[in-house]
């Protein structure tokens, strides 16, 4: 039989009629996908009748927004960025020119004066422009803000590679004093400072340390020794468990049930690791996924012990090292001590600190504990077990160190958690947290402590940053509740960072030992193990 | 398991490092080795070879414990006397303890670590004792300082061997394929080893590299006084380095001696490159066709074949096999190119006396099972 070509397939179809077709695609696919999600509502009306709301008009312009969405990357994204392609191979600027185009000087001055002026007007914009215009010139205060730190970032780019540790933990180390004094400056009153930091302390530092301290003690068990565990909040609520009950209960110190909690956590990795760990890949983490949700049954069934779904309150709070108490009402007052004014802010100032030496802590340890043999067994597990069981490793005992040392962290983690809150139910340890933690693990690239506090910084920092778009709901209505978007921004990070870099942020790995000059790993190369 | 059951003195066994007796091993209905027994010496190069499909790895498996046989016993005698049976210590003790390693035919290298950091994982027990299981080496004890600068002292001394230095800090998975497999039997020296088991180490090598690989195994052999034991299907490889030949077949031995004595056994050329066809139909007619195919059903050896083993009542591998669930797998009767070749040896004189030793065991279950009334019919041969 002859095979006739039709002629239409012989040309190439211009950039704008694939376009079209591209954007008819779209349009389809979203109308398929949202007609039910956003083209119909259930909701209640005045007599409690469950009623059926239709709203084709935000359907069709979500609908045009992806056609016109696609079109445009069709039509003019994609042959620019071709274009752009050819001329950076040809001008050999490649691959810094596309930045060096986008952070430009006076777009940085421009950004900077900008930030400079909505900071100095902060309080009297809402009576100078009204309270919608007020909101989006905040959030133009914050694109400012970070255009002129990208662009920091992106003129000082090898200094902080070079650097980065050192930068790193000295900004982390300044971040709250920083925020105290940039606080009080601008309010002219340092109680009023105080009073401020407590938001960028509390809800910015503390939260987004205790995710890196949790997903560097994953990274672990996941990154390194390439045991996939969906349970890991289990260990997290050990250690929280085992603080509330024995401070509470018994009075005994923080300081005291700190290394109690780890040792408690890494006990049960222990108990949970020797049956499963015959287990590989799939199996295994659907077992540490049950173990995780028996360890929350536990939690609100037993309620003797651990008063159930209603938690546990007046867990006692840290004291620096007995010395100084935060309770105002106690003798040895950090603020009667040192003759300061009363606030809240010291506490929350001092657990910064803390979870910051518990995540350096944990750091430390990881980074020793790679170049130990130890660490290099789990390494090489990840990459061969079969392998490692012909060089004579008994993997598991290994299995079980990379168990035990990661829920050990987890440990440390729950307690200081306790602590912090003051209050501890199964509500938080649900399932939802051990999926973010390990993706904090697998988008910041397994194995790699830098990435995974990158990547940490962005999810749980963005998800805090969430909260401070109020202006949103000038554009969205009134019960527009932008946190509650955090799961979509979860699942477009992942999305856009697997397609873009499917190893993580940071892909390559150090190596732990070397003769003449220590070379990264390409990403490639290493493996993500089976469990 | 204490280890005086594992560990027992054996004098007697001084100059075989390893002693494989009556080794079987069973995969369901599947008899992949069917009694097999040889001895590796100390100092020398054993080569293990055969046709694919022969069960040389599933020795190898057997031996570094990554199956555990069905029957048999595998002795290792080591230099200072202890023996252990590599067939009841756990995997990992193997190379742990008997110091036994092994490379595999697929290369498995940590290919997302360098090369040093390969050879320093195989130095893994060492460096355990030496950081005191990790408690003192977090520390920083100057014990373990020492240890891990020897270590890295040892893995230098093997790149050179293997001419790997200039690549010492990239990584694994990034090395040229002979590369490769000169950096597995670097990791595997790594672990100190007495017995060094190499899974065709020349696969998939050039002359050049598969000529370097001799030196290599001959440097070896000569400076660590390791003994080698190695499959190998590169016949130059085979000839020039080994001091002893095993050859297998269809999970049996059909010949062991010097190379030379091997190159021009007939059986083995059998094996190798088959027996024509006409040649056992001119036999079959010769002597009357019923007779031939039960001695076609007797198994490739005499000597060494099921007729030996009294525990061995399967039939040989070429006969209607009892399956797990009842179930019968016939293996084409006429696979075996050595047993042709014993058939047409054995069937112009057909005296009792040479059949003395097979006949009776081996005779005995082989009819019960080949036309027993579910068998199916026999078939195959053409």
């Amino acid at each position: 039989m002859a095979v006739s070509v039709s002629p239409e397939r012989d040309t190439v179809a211009s950039p704008v009629q694939r376009a079209l077709r591209e954007a008819l695609f779209a349009g389809a696919i979203s109308f398929g996908l949202f007609v039910l999600f956003i083209g119909l509502k259930t909701d209640q009306n005045i007599s409690n009748q469950l009623i059926l709301v239709q709203r084709w008009g935000l359907l069709i312009t979500v609908v045009v927004l992806t056609m016109l969405g696609r079109f445009l990357y069709i039509a003019y994204g994609q042959p620019f960025m071709a274009s752009q392609k050819v001329t950076n191979v040809a001008t050999g600027l490649l691959p810094a020119s596309v930045a060096s185009r986008f952070f430009l000087l006076p777009a940085f001055i421009a950004a900077f004066v900008l930030a400079i002026v909505l900071f100095a007007f902060n309080n009297s914009l809402p009576a100078l422009v009204g309270d919608g215009l007020a909101g989006y010139l905040q959030f133009l205060r914050a694109l400012a803000v970070i255009y002129a730190l990208a662009c920091v970032i992106f003129y000082f780019r090898a200094f902080i590679h070079a650097n980065f540790t050192k930068l790193g933990i000295s900004a982390l180390v300044l971040y709250p004093i920083l925020v105290v004094v940039v606080l009080s400056l601008n309010a002219w009153s340092i109680t009023s400072g105080l009073q401020g930091s407590l938001k960028w302390v509390d809800n910015f530092g503390i939260q987004i340390l205790i995710y890196v301290m949790l997903a560097w003690g994953l990274n672990i068990v996941v990154g390194l020794a390439g045991l996939l565990d969906l349970g890991y909040v289990a260990f997290y609520a050990v250690g929280a468990y085992a603080y509330a009950l024995l401070g509470s209960q018994y009075g005994l110190s923080f300081w005291i049930l700190l290394p109690a909690a780890g040792a408690m956590a890494a006990f049960w990795g222990v108990m949970l690791g020797f049956p499963v760990l015959r287990l590989r890949g799939d199996y295994l983490a659907i077992v540490t996924l049950a173990f995780g949700e028996i360890i929350r049954l536990v939690l609100i069934n037993w309620r003797e012990v651990t008063n159930g779904s209603a938690g546990i309150s007046g867990i006692p709070k840290v004291t620096f090292f007995g010395l100084m108490t935060f309770n105002s009402t106690d003798p040895n007052y950090i603020g009667k001590v040192l003759h300061i004014a009363q606030s809240s802010a010291y506490y929350k100032i001092f657990l910064y600190y803390l979870i910051l030496a518990l995540a350096l802590l944990t750091a430390f340890v990881t980074i020793r504990l790679r170049r130990m043999p130890v660490g290099r067994a789990w390494e090489a597990l990840r990459e061969d077990e079969i392998a490692c069981r012909s060089l004579g490793i008994n993997t598991t005992t290994t299995k079980l160190t990379a168990f035990a040392t990661g829920a050990m962290f987890g440990g440390f983690a729950g307690a200081f958690f306790a602590a912090r809150q003051g209050f501890v139910s199964p509500e938080s340890f649900v399932f939802l947290e051990s999926a973010i933690i390990l993706a904090i693990v697998v988008l910041g690239g397994m194995g790699s402590l830098v990435g995974i506090a990158v990547a940490a910084l962005v999810m749980i920092g963005g998800t805090e940053a969430l909260r401070e778009l109020d202006f949103l709901k000038s554009v969205f209505g009134k019960d527009f509740t932008p946190e509650l978007y955090r799961m979509l921004l979860f699942g477009m990070a992942m999305v856009i960072v697997m397609l873009w870099k499917p190893r993580g942020f940071v892909g390559s790995r150090e190596p732990t030992a070397f003769l003449k000059e220590r070379k990264a790993v390409s990403s490639s190369f290493t493996k993500e193990g089976h469990g | 398991m204490t280890a005086n059951a594992i560990q027992k003195t054996n004098p007697d066994m001084k100059d075989a490092i390893l002693q494989v007796d009556h080794l079987s091993m069973k995969f369901g209905g599947l008899i992949a080795i069917g009694d097999l027994s040889f001895q590796a010496k100390r100092g020398e190069i054993t080569a293990l070879i055969g046709p694919n499909g022969a069960g040389k790895t599933t020795v190898f498996n057997c031996i570094t414990g990554f199956y555990k046989p069905s029957e048999g016993m595998i002795t290792l005698n080591r230099a200072d006397g202890s023996s252990y049976l590599l067939e009841r210590l756990p995997n990992h003790e193997i190379p742990a303890r008997a110091k036994v390693a092994r490379t595999f035919q697929n290369i498995r290298l940590f290919s997302g670590m360098t090369v040093l950091e390969n050879l320093l994982v195989a130095q893994h027990n060492k460096l355990m004792k030496a950081s005191g299981y990790t408690i003192l080496g977090l520390f920083g004890f100057s014990g373990y300082r020492k240890a891990s600068a020897e270590s890295v002292e040892l893995a230098k001394y093997w790149l050179e061997k293997a001419d790997l230095v200039d690549r010492a800090d990239d990584p694994a998975g990034d090395l040229p394929y002979g590369a490769q497999r000169r950096l597995e039997i670097a990791r595997a020296m790594c672990t100190g080893p007495e017995l060094l088991c190499l899974d065709e180490p020349a696969a998939g090598l050039n002359p050049k590299e598969s000529l370097a690989l001799n030196s290599l195994l001959m440097d070896i052999k000569k400076t660590s006084g390791t003994s080698i034991l190695l499959i190998e299907h590169d016949m130059s490889v085979v000839m020039q380095i080994s001091d002893h030949v095993v050859v297998l077949e269809y999970g049996r031995k059909i010949s062991d001696g010097s190379p030379q004595s091997v190159r021009t056994d007939p059986r083995v050329i059998a094996a190798y490159l088959g027996v024509d066809d006409e040649e056992v139909e001119a036999v079959l007619t010769e002597v009357g066709d019923e007779d031939v195919i039960e001695q076609l059903d007797t198994g490739p050896d005499s000597a060494h074949g099921p007729g030996t083993s009294s525990s061995y009542l399967a039939g040989p591998v070429s006969d209607t096999i009892g399956h797990s669930q009842g179930e019968r797998v016939t293996v084409s009767k006429g696979a075996s190119k050595a047993a042709q070749y014993d058939t047409r040896a054995n069937s112009a004189p057909r005296k009792p006396s040479e059949r003395l030793t097979a006949k009776p065991a081996g005779k005995s279950p082989k009819p019960a099972a080949a036309k027993s009334p579910t068998g199916k019919p026999r078939g195959g041969r053409k």
